[in-house]
């Protein structure tokens, strides 16, 4: 039940995250000793309740709300892109995808 | 005629003085900004718009001036910068979205604005919202107005610590696990988070999507009814918004209760006081002061009633699995694509995700994407994220199993006071489990309310913690409203210029 | 069976669904437009944005449901598939994981003539991601386009019920035109709106299933059928030297012929599926089922079920004939206006399937009036298939009317019975050698007899009406 630092590498590269050496043995710390608090809650017994994924459904399960087909956003692309960090002809650029 | 500063005023005061033409909203704003000006060292805003502020106030003078009666027209307030807005850059506390500007405002301020309040600026946060003291911020910290060597608690201290030194009469905060409530307490100011649905999320950099809810900090539960009344309400833009019709929360604090007097205005309410949260670990400061407050509570008419929440414990556990499995799958989105930081050096496409995500989060978020990402994992989802939404429903149930027995359940907030900042700062387990007493309402999506109610160690302010029922906002209001007007605890503010 | 090894294949397809907006947001769908113009915040996944959901992406779920046998879930749930990829702005795609909004179903085909019939898994709802531009200008870098990203997918999920490329081919052609036919999907596969992956895997018969590999993106049949052949080749050929096929996701290369991994992705499975805590439960009641089913046209197979009984077609060519909405309102024209229900599907399969082939559209020029009046005078042996076949092009590219064209191009058959029986009296009497071979048992002789009288008769005589009437004269 404790992490492992192959735990962490692979978490860290799951979640796109660099983490040096340091930060690597100091998040395994951290983790581990996080993990402890949640040994108490494994062992209650849970058998046969619903999970509750939303206050919503505490009290009645609520129904997804759907919206009439029509197009409502007139799309303002300059105003989208004010923050992107890198554009052309209105594409994102990134370093070449391979597949 | 008021002859206190307006900075004293608070939200319906100040609506009142603007409707009377006591003052305009240009000298109000004017006041309030040069007031930011001389306490900046208090760290409380990331983005102060005074050229906007004062033509909003300009607007909001005219409309005054042609007879509108708003309670809200003309009242300056800021904004956590969890909410995105048009005019200034949203960060979230974070250098992830160091000047990013949003092409719409949220439904919350939005909803303000139209209600004729003028934003002065951002408000400073823990990073995503992830923290309890504000000290997570990436941009610098806020100090607690009452003593600046402490934190004003988190995360929404930015807008805890501006509404207590009286730089605005309300702000805006969010409240995931406890970051309105918390705050308020601990900058000895009143705070509002409704129930899960009440205010829309839309425009809200998010978090825990379960968890994350808008509200209130203010200087009085009056205060609070006026602008949760302007912010809340079903929003189409967000599937998990209440169909419930606006409420006027400001007309159910004043409504009286059957067999109220005025001396007993809590005639027949029954507060609920949990055993398991006044444990060993509370400190007696804080204790002691609470205590006070319920038997205040029960002058006034209230019923004190034994009641039990044996999960408590156990709610430290479910939300620090639950918020940070949503959180890790929220913040994907910052990737440095398409907006936010982009690293400068990277050689391909997965340098440019790590190295972008890993110069922009600070410690406290990668933590936290860290533990979200392995509970959702292969083979650990059903021991951790599933086991823990199912007690998460029990700790519902356990709720309702209350309110059978009482109309509001009361305790409180922390179980200290403010603690020194970068007192907790290399222990981060230390800070989830301070807050143990906030939790379970927010698993449950409860309304709680923040009220202060005393003072302990260090001479800073105590606050009590009011749940409610689903939807019972007015409840807990009502109540808060009515010790208000018996004490003064909420009118206390910290002496300027301290050291 | 290929070189002694059981080929299994299932098919995954994403259909892109027909509506006016996104899945999730109220951007537009059309097709085309200039790059991130129609990826609104949400479809961006700008910060604090949320999905809603759209009621005309469900309908069309519902739908597809019907139309297989499925079941259609009261309620699902939107999960939530969590990984990085340039073109997928929230890091995660919302989709629908443990309960999908239509499970089970079945689609029945045809491979030649054997009836065929694939099991199906499950449907599910779920948003398409945007695209990746390569080499347009600077060769390291892709450009980002959103505008398809939130446009309403429905995935369909096949049993591995196939075993064959031809089969597979056949399947998708199947699926292809119910969704056309439903009207939730305009079918455009050059535009992506219909993109098949296959999981192809091979074991000796009798041994347990192989492990499949996954064909990724094949936007036409023809690649399809390509791609698992071979995929196919590619497995038995690293078993029999002594490998084993390991599960991994790859392209078609259509320039080489060949299959081809993908760069691998260590972490491609671990999704980390969680229900959206953004969009509750989807809930779709009995009257809405209803509502849906009173308005869906009629299905292509109770409508081939109606020509099998009303009309008297095989299962074969009422299958034929209820490929699409297009042909079998034709197809129901030219049988009701001529009475020759066989025979208007002959002609629709062959001659106008010839024509819309080559022009490459689904428009049928030729009126089903004018159709039905040319095989009415073939039926009556006015004129013989081939002078049918001759009038044909000429009435879909120029119009005009069929007996007057008949009579213009001189293709009327010798009909005149006395005429036909003066020309075969003739024939036996200048054609005594081909007679007694004949008699002695030759049939090719009977043939010889049968060409004289239509050279007789300058090709003008119905060859069977010859025929009948030698073997009447001639015993």
């Amino acid at each position: 039940m404790a992490l492992t630092p192959l735990d962490v590498r692979r978490i860290a590269e799951l979640a796109r995250l660099d983490l040096d050496a340091d930060e690597q043995a100091r998040m395994l710390g951290q983790l581990n000793s996080f993990f402890r608090i949640v040994e108490q809650m494994s062992a209650v017994e849970t058998s046969g309740v619903e999970p509750l994924y939303t206050p919503l459904a505490a009290v009645e399960a609520p129904h997804l709300r759907l919206r009439d087909d029509a197009v409502t956003e007139a799309v303002d692309r300059d105003a989208n892109q004010e923050s992107a960090p890198l554009t052309k002809d209105g594409l994102y650029l990134v370093p070449k995808v391979i597949e | 005629m008021s002859r206190a500063a307006p900075h004293e005023l608070g939200v319906a005061d100040l609506g009142r003085a603007l409707a009377a033409r006591e003052l305009s909203s240009v000298e109000l704003t004017t006041h309030l900004l040069e007031r930011f000006a001389a306490h900046e060292r208090l760290g409380t805003a990331l983005a102060i718009d005074g050229e906007g502020a004062l033509a909003q106030a300009r607007a909001a003078d005219r409309r005054r001036a042609e007879g509108d009666v708003g309670a809200l027209v003309g009242v300056p307030i800021a904004h956590k910068d969890i909410f995105v807005t048009r005019a200034m850059p949203s960060t979230a506390g974070s250098r992830m979205l160091e000047g990013y500007r949003s092409p719409f405002d949220a439904t919350v301020v939005a909803r303000l604005a139209d209600a004729g309040t003028v934003t002065l600026g951002k408000l400073n946060c823990d990073e995503f919202a992830m923290g309890s003291s504000t000290e997570n911020s990436a941009y610098h910290p806020t100090l607690n107005p009452w003593d600046e060597t402490r934190v004003p608690g988190g995360s929404s201290g930015g807008s805890a610590a501006a509404v207590a030194a009286r730089l605005l009469p309300a702000a805006t905060g969010t409240d995931t696990g406890g970051s309105i409530r918390q705050p308020a307490s601990f900058c000895g100011i009143t705070g509002i988070k409704p129930t899960y649905g009440v205010c829309s999320r839309y425009g809200m950099i998010a978090f825990a999507s379960s968890l994350d809810q808008a509200g209130v900090l203010a200087r009085s539960a009056e205060d609070c009814a006026l602008v949760l009344g302007a912010m809340s309400g079903f929003d189409a833009r967000d599937s998990t918004s209440a169909e419930r019709p606006p409420q006027d929360f400001h007309a159910m604090i004043a409504a009286a209760r059957p067999g109220a007097t005025a001396m007993r205005p809590l005639e027949g309410l029954r507060i609920g006081v949990p055993k398991e949260f006044f444990p060993a670990a509370l400190a007696g400061d804080v204790e002691q002061a609470l205590r006070a407050a319920l038997a205040e509570l029960a002058g006034l008419g209230a019923v004190l009633v034994d009641v039990g929440l044996p999960r408590t414990e156990l709610s430290i556990p479910v939300y620090y699995l639950i918020a940070p499995a949503e959180a890790s799958s929220n913040l994907s989105r910052y990737d440095g694509v398409r907006y936010g930081h982009r690293a400068e050096r990277f050689a391909d496409l997965g340098e440019l995700y790590r190295a972008s995500r890993s110069e922009g989060f600070g410690a406290e978020v990668k933590r936290r994407i860290m533990i979200g990402t392995y509970v959702l994992s292969h083979g650990y989802y059903d021991a951790y994220y599933l086991q823990a939404q199912k007690l998460r429903r029990m700790i519902a149930d356990d709720f309702q199993a209350c309110f059978r027995e009482c109309d509001v359940i009361a305790g409180p907030v922390a179980p200290t006071v403010a603690w020194p900042i970068g007192a907790q700062r290399d222990d981060p387990v230390a800070n989830y489990l301070a807050d143990i007493f906030t939790l379970p309402a927010s698993l449950a999506g409860l309304p709680g309310m923040s009220i202060p109610v005393g003072f302990g160690a260090g001479a800073m302010p105590v606050g009590l913690q009011l749940v409610g029922n689903y939807f019972a906002e007015g409840t807990l209001l009502h109540a808060a409203h009515a010790f208000q007007r018996a004490t003064d605890w909420h009118v206390r503010a910290p002496s300027e210029g301290r050291p | 069976m290929i070189r002694g090894f059981e080929v299994v294949i299932g098919i995954e397809t994403h259909a892109q669904l027909s509506t006016h907006s996104k899945i999730f947001s109220g951007a537009s769908t059309a097709f085309g437009a200039a790059a991130n113009t129609q990826a609104s915040p949400v479809d961006l996944a700008l910060p604090g944005t949320l999905p809603v959901a759209n009621r005309g992406a469900v309908e069309r779920a519902i739908r597809f449901g019907l139309a297989v046998g499925a079941r259609i879930a009261p309620l699902s749930i939107f999960a939530r598939k969590n990984y990085f990829y340039p073109d997928l702005p929230k890091g995660y795609q919302i989709s629908q994981y443990e309960t999908p909004v239509v499970q089970g179903g079945v689609v029945e085909f045809f491979v030649g003539d054997a009836a065929h019939r694939v099991q199906l898994t499950r449907a599910h709802l779920e948003e398409d991601a945007g695209k990746s531009l390569h080499g347009f200008g600077d060769a390291d870098w892709s450009g980002i386009d959103l505008n398809r990203a939130g446009t309403p997918l429905l995935e369909i999920v096949s049993e591995p019920d196939m075993r064959s490329s031809a089969e597979a081919v056949e399947y998708a052609r199947a699926l292809h035109a119910l969704v056309v036919w439903l009207g939730i999907c305009d079918g455009n596969m050059q535009e992506g709106s219909f993109r098949c992956d296959a999981n192809v895997s091979v074991r000796r018969p009798g041994a347990p299933l192989g492990t499949r590999r996954e064909i990724k993106n094949l936007n036409s049949f023809r690649f399809l059928s390509q791609a698992i052949d071979a995929e196919v080749q590619w497995q038995i050929d690293l078993i029999e030297d002594g490998g084993a096929v390991r599960q991994a996701t790859v392209l078609f290369d259509a320039e080489r012929g060949e299959t081809r991994e993908m760069r691998s992705k260590e972490d491609a499975h671990d999704y980390r599926y969680f229900p959206d805590p953004d969009l509750p439960p989807l809930a779709i009641g009995v009257e809405w089922i209803e509502q849906v089913r009173a308005a869906m046209p009629e299905l292509p197979r109770h409508r081939a079920e109606r020509f099998q009984r009303q009309l008297g077609l095989g299962a074969y060519d009422a299958a034929m004939m209820t490929q699409s909405i297009g042909i079998a309102s034709y197809f129901e024209a030219v049988a009701a206006a001529s009475g020759q229900a066989k025979l208007a599907a002959n002609w629709i399969m062959g001659e106008v399937a010839r024509r819309l082939n080559a022009s490459g559209t689904s428009e049928i020029a030729l009126p089903a009036a004018t159709l039905a009046a040319l095989i009415g005078r073939v039926a009556d042996r006015t004129i013989s298939n081939s002078g049918a076949r001759q009038l044909f092009d000429v009435l879909w590219d120029e119009g005009g009317d069929v007996d007057a064209l008949i009579d213009a191009r001189g293709l009327r058959q010798l009909a005149d019975s006395g005429e036909l029986e003066r020309i075969v009296d003739e024939v036996i009497a200048g054609n005594a050698k081909s007679v007694a071979e004949l008699r002695a048992g030759k049939d090719k002789a009977f043939n010889a007899l049968v060409g004289q009288a239509m050279k007789a008769s300058k090709g003008k005589a119905d060859p069977s009406a010859v025929a009948a009437l030698l073997k009447k004269k001639l015993g």
